[in-house]
C-alpha cells in the first residue's frame, strides 16, 4: 500500500505519476505534445464518476480510486515468472506478441511467425515515425482513453497488407508481474482491403502480481472486404484492475465476429467503440462475464451504424455469484438507413447479492432501420436443477451443468474449433473454482 | 427389514397439509402399485421420497434401508438407490443427453466408491438400453428431453432407470403420453429389471399398465393417506367402479385397515 500512500497530491494525484513516467514514455516532439494535450484532458475530467452517464454503474473513484505508478521494466527474474504465465494461456499454434507490465518482450514473443505481407512494430518503433502520434488518438472525451493516450509505454502495431490472410491467429498477451503499479499498453491492427486475421488478446497475471492496474486501448482499422475475429479473455488476479478501450472502423463488407469473456480482476472495464463506417459491413458481438467474490465488471458497447445496409448483433452474458456485480450497457446508434440491430443480454444471478445492470439503448436516426433489444434476468431454474439432482449430480455440479447451457449459446457462436475450445476451458476452470 | 417404510407422513406445501398421515412399507423384490384421484398427493409422495426441496415434512419419517432418507441431500438418495421417474420430466435446453446421462451415472458411482465408467464401456450400455426401448439413436443427440414428444420423455425416464440400476424404482405416471407400443415395450424394460433386490413403486390412473407390470400389492391414496390397500384385484375393482367408493371415507377406511 505504500505506493498508493505516497501518491497522494490533492491536487492531482495522477500528474504525479504522469510527472515521473515522463523519462520512460517513447516518442519526442509531436508525439510528446499529443501526449501532454492528452493528460490535460484527462486532468480536467478527473477518474470517471458516476456522475457521467457512460460511467453511472462504475464510478472509478470508488472503485479505482487512483492511478498507480508505472510498473518498474521487467528484469529478468520478472521475465521468468511471465514466461511460465505466458505457457499457461499460449493457444496452441497462435504467434505469441507478449507484453510484460506494459513492456513489450521480443524473447516471449514470435515475431518470425509473421509471413510476408505482415508489418509488425513495437510502439516505441511506430512512434518514430512522423505519423506515430496518429496512434494517440483519443476518444469521445473518454477520460481514460486520455490517460492512456499519454501514458502508452508499449504495445505492437500489425498490419496487414490487402488480400493477405494471416493463418496462425495473433495473440497478445498481456502479463502482469508486479503488485501496485500501472502497466499502459496500446495496440494497432489494421487490415488492408479483403485481408483476414484471428486476434487474441489475453490478460493474465504472474505468480506474485497483485493489485495491479491494465491500462489498455486497441485501435482497429478492419479494411474494405476483410474479416476478422476476435477473442479477448481478461483472467487477471483478482485483486487487479483492467480498464480497456477498443476503438474500431470496420469498412465496407468486411465482417467482424468478435468475443469477450471477462473472469477476472476485481474492477474490469471493457468499452467498445464500434464504427460501421461502410456500407454492408457486419459485426458480431458476444461478450461473457463471470463475477463471484466483490467483482465489478462493466461491459460497455457503443455500435454505430454510420453506414447504409449494415447490421450488427450482440449477446451480452453474465453469471454473478456472491456479491459480484455485472453491468452491460450497450449502445445502437443507427444513423444509416437499413440499419439491422440487435443487442440481447441475458442475466444468471447465483446468489441474492448478486447484482446485475443491463442498459441496453437504441439510438434511431433513420426512419428505415430494425433495431432492438431484450434483456432478461433471473435465478437458475429450480425445477431444472432438483432433476439433475434426482439423477445423482451433486447441487455444484447440477449448478454448473445448467451454467454451462447459458453460456453454451454464446459460445457456440465462436465459429473457430480452437478458439471456442480455448473459451470453454476457461468457463469450465472457472467453474471448478466454484466447487 | 422393509426397504422403504413411511410411516405417518404429514407434508405441507405453502402452509396446505398434502400427506396427511400416510403410511407405507414397500419390501425387497415388491411391485406396488399407487392409484388414486387427481391431486390426492401421489406426486407430492414421490417428490419427498426424492428429496424435492419446497416440501414442510410436520410429522413422520420415511426410512430407506434403515437410513433416515429425510436427512439426506437428493443425489445422496440417488446414491442409496432411490430413482424416480417423473409425471412431468423437464426439458434441459443446451445439457447435451449422452453429457447429463454420463455425468450423472459418474457422479453415483462416484458417491457408492465405485470406480467412474470408461466411454465405451458408457457408450456400449448406452446402446444396448437404449435399442431395447426403442429409442432412435438421433432421440440421443439433442438436448435433454428438448423437443421429446411426451412418450419420447417417458422413455427416456425408463431408459435412464435402466442405466442406473437403482434399488428403489418409483415411476409416476409412467403410461401417461405412452401409446399401445411403446407402453408394452416400456413396461417390458421395466419387468426386465425386476429382481429379488429391487422393488418398484408404479403410480398409475390405468389398470392397463398393471396388466404389463403386474404389481404385488395395490394401494389406494386419497386426499393424502392411503386408505385401501390390497392384491392386484383391488386395481381391477376400482377399474369398474372408480373412487366414488373411497373418496371422503378416508378416515373409516383406514381404520378398518389398520
Ligand atoms: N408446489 C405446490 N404448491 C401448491 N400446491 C401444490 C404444490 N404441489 C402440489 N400441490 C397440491 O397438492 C395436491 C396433490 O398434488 P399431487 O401432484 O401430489 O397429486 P397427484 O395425486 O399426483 O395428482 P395427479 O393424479 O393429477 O398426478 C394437489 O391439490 C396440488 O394442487
Ligand atoms: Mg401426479
Amino acid at each position: 500500500m505504500t505506493l498508493a500512500l505516497a501518491n497522494t497530491n490533492p491536487e492531482c494525484p495522477a500528474r504525479d505519476v504522469f510527472t515521473a513516467a515522463l523519462g520512460r514514455l517513447p516518442g519526442a516532439g509531436a508525439v510528446a505534445y499529443a501526449r501532454a494535450r492528452a493528460f490535460d484532458a484527462f486532468e480536467r475530467a478527473g477518474l470517471p464518476h458516476q456522475r457521467l452517464e457512460e460511467w453511472t454503474c462504475t464510478d472509478l473513484r470508488v472503485l479505482m480510486r487512483a492511478v498507480l505508478p508505472l510498473a518498474p521494466l521487467p528484469d529478468v527474474a520478472a521475465l521468468v515468472r511471465a514466461k511460465a504465465a505466458v505457457a499457461q494461456t499460449a493457444l496452441e499454434g497462435a504467434a505469441k506478441l507478449v507484453l510484460v507490465d506494459g513492456v513489450f518482450a521480443p524473447d516471449l514473443s514470435d515475431l518470425a511467425a509473421f509471413g510476408e505481407g505482415v508489418d509488425v512494430k513495437t510502439v516505441p518503433e511506430f512512434l518514430e515515425y512522423p505519423a506515430g502520434a496518429d496512434l494517440l488518438i483519443t476518444f469521445a472525451t473518454d477520460p481514460m482513453i486520455s490517460l492512456n493516450a499519454a501514458m502508452v509505454t508499449d504495445g505492437v502495431v500489425v498490419t496487414l497488407g490487402d488480400g493477405v490472410a494471416l493463418s496462425p491467429p495473433i495473440q497478445i498477451i498481456h502479463v502482469a508481474t508486479q503488485a501496485l503499479s500501472s502497466a499502459f499498453t496500446r495496440s494497432h491492427l489494421k487490415l488492408g482491403k479483403s485481408a483476414q486475421a484471428t486476434l487474441v488478446e489475453s490478460f493474465v497475471a504472474a505468480d506474485g502480481a497483485s493489485a495491479y492496474q491494465v491500462h489498455d486501448a486497441v485501435i482497429a482499422q478492419i479494411g474494405e472486404g476483410a474479416n476478422l475475429s476476435h477473442l479477448r479473455v481478461v483472467a487477471d488476479a483478482a485483486d487487479a484492475t483492467n480498464i480497456s478501450s477498443r476503438i474500431m472502423t470496420v469498412h465496407e463488407k468486411a465482417t467482424v465476429s468478435s468475443f469477450n469473456m471477462t473472469y477476472g480482476g476485481t474492477v474490469t472495464r471493457y468499452q467498445g467503440f464500434i464504427t460501421l463506417a461502410g456500407a454492408r459491413s457486419e459485426l458480431s458481438i458476444n461478450c461473457v462475464n463471470l463475477l463471484n467474490d466483490t467483482q465489478h465488471g462493466d461491459t460497455t458497447l457503443v455500435i454505430d451504424h454510420a453506414a447504409p445496409r449494415c447490421t450488427s448483433e450482440g449477446n451480452f452474458r453474465c453469471v454473478v455469484d456472491d456479491r459480484g456485480h455485472s453491468v452491460f450497457q450497450g449502445r445502437i446508434i443507427a444513423k444509416a438507413q437499413k440499419s439491422q440491430g440487435t443487442m440481447m443480454t441475458r442475466a444468471l444471478l447465483l446468489s441474492d447479492e448478486a447484482k446485475a445492470d443491463n442498459k441496453p439503448d437504441l439510438q434511431i436516426f433513420a426512419d428505415d432501420v430494425t433495431c432492438g433489444h431484450a434483456a432478461t434476468s433471473g435465478a437458475l431454474d429450480d425445477s431444472l436443477l432438483f432433476y439433475l439432482r434426482a439423477r445423482g449430480l451433486p447441487e455444484k455440479e447440477a449448478q454448473a451443468l445448467l451454467i454451462q447451457a447459458f453460456l453454451g449459446e454464446a459460445i457456440e457462436e465462436i465459429a473457430d474449433a480452437g478458439l471456442r475450445e480455448f473459451v470453454s476451458a476457461r468457463v469450465a476452470r472457472w467453474l471448478e473454482t466454484r466447487r | 427389514m422393509a426397504l422403504l417404510a413411511v410411516k405417518g407422513l404429514k407434508v405441507r406445501v405453502k402452509e396446505r397439509e398434502i400427506l396427511r398421515g400416510l403410511t407405507l412399507t414397500v419390501n425387497e423384490g415388491e411391485i406396488h402399485a399407487i392409484m388414486g384421484p387427481n391431486g390426492s398427493g401421489k406426486s407430492t409422495l414421490s417428490h419427498v421420497i426424492a428429496g424435492k426441496p419446497g416440501y414442510e415434512v410436520t410429522d413422520g419419517q420415511i426410512v430407506f434401508k434403515g437410513e433416515d432418507l429425510l436427512k439426506m441431500d437428493p443425489e445422496e438418495r440417488v446414491a442409496k438407490g432411490v430413482f424416480l421417474a417423473f409425471q412431468y420430466p423437464v426439458e434441459i435446453p443446451g445439457v447435451a443427453i449422452m453429457t447429463f446421462l454420463r455425468t450423472a451415472l459418474n457422479a453415483q458411482r462416484k458417491a457408492r466408491g465405485e470406480s467412474e465408467f470408461t466411454t465405451p464401456d458408457f457408450l456400449k450400455k448406452v446402446r444396448e438400453v437404449s435399442k431395447s426401448l426403442n429409442i432412435p439413436q438421433d432421440m440421443l443427440k439433442r438436448g435433454v428431453n428438448v423437443g421429446f414428444s411426451g412418450g419420447e420423455k417417458k422413455r427416456n425416464e425408463v431408459l435412464q432407470m435402466a442405466l442406473f440400476e437403482p434399488s428403489l424404482c418409483i415411476l409416476d405416471e409412467m403410461d401417461s403420453g405412452l401409446d399401445i407400443d411403446a407402453l408394452r415395450i416400456a413396461a417390458d424394460c421395466v419387468n426386465a429389471l425386476r429382481s429379488p433386490g429391487r422393488a418398484m413403486v408404479v403410480i398409475t390412473h390405468y389398470q392397463r399398465l398393471l396388466n404389463c407390470i403386474v404389481p404385488d400389492v395395490v394401494h389406494v391414496m386419497s386426499k393424502g393417506r392411503v386408505v385401501k390397500s390390497g392384491g392386484k384385484e383391488l386395481a381391477l375393482e376400482l377399474e369398474a367402479s372408480g373412487y366414488a367408493n373411497f373418496r371422503g371415507r378416508g378416515l373409516a377406511v383406514l381404520r378398518i385397515f389398520r
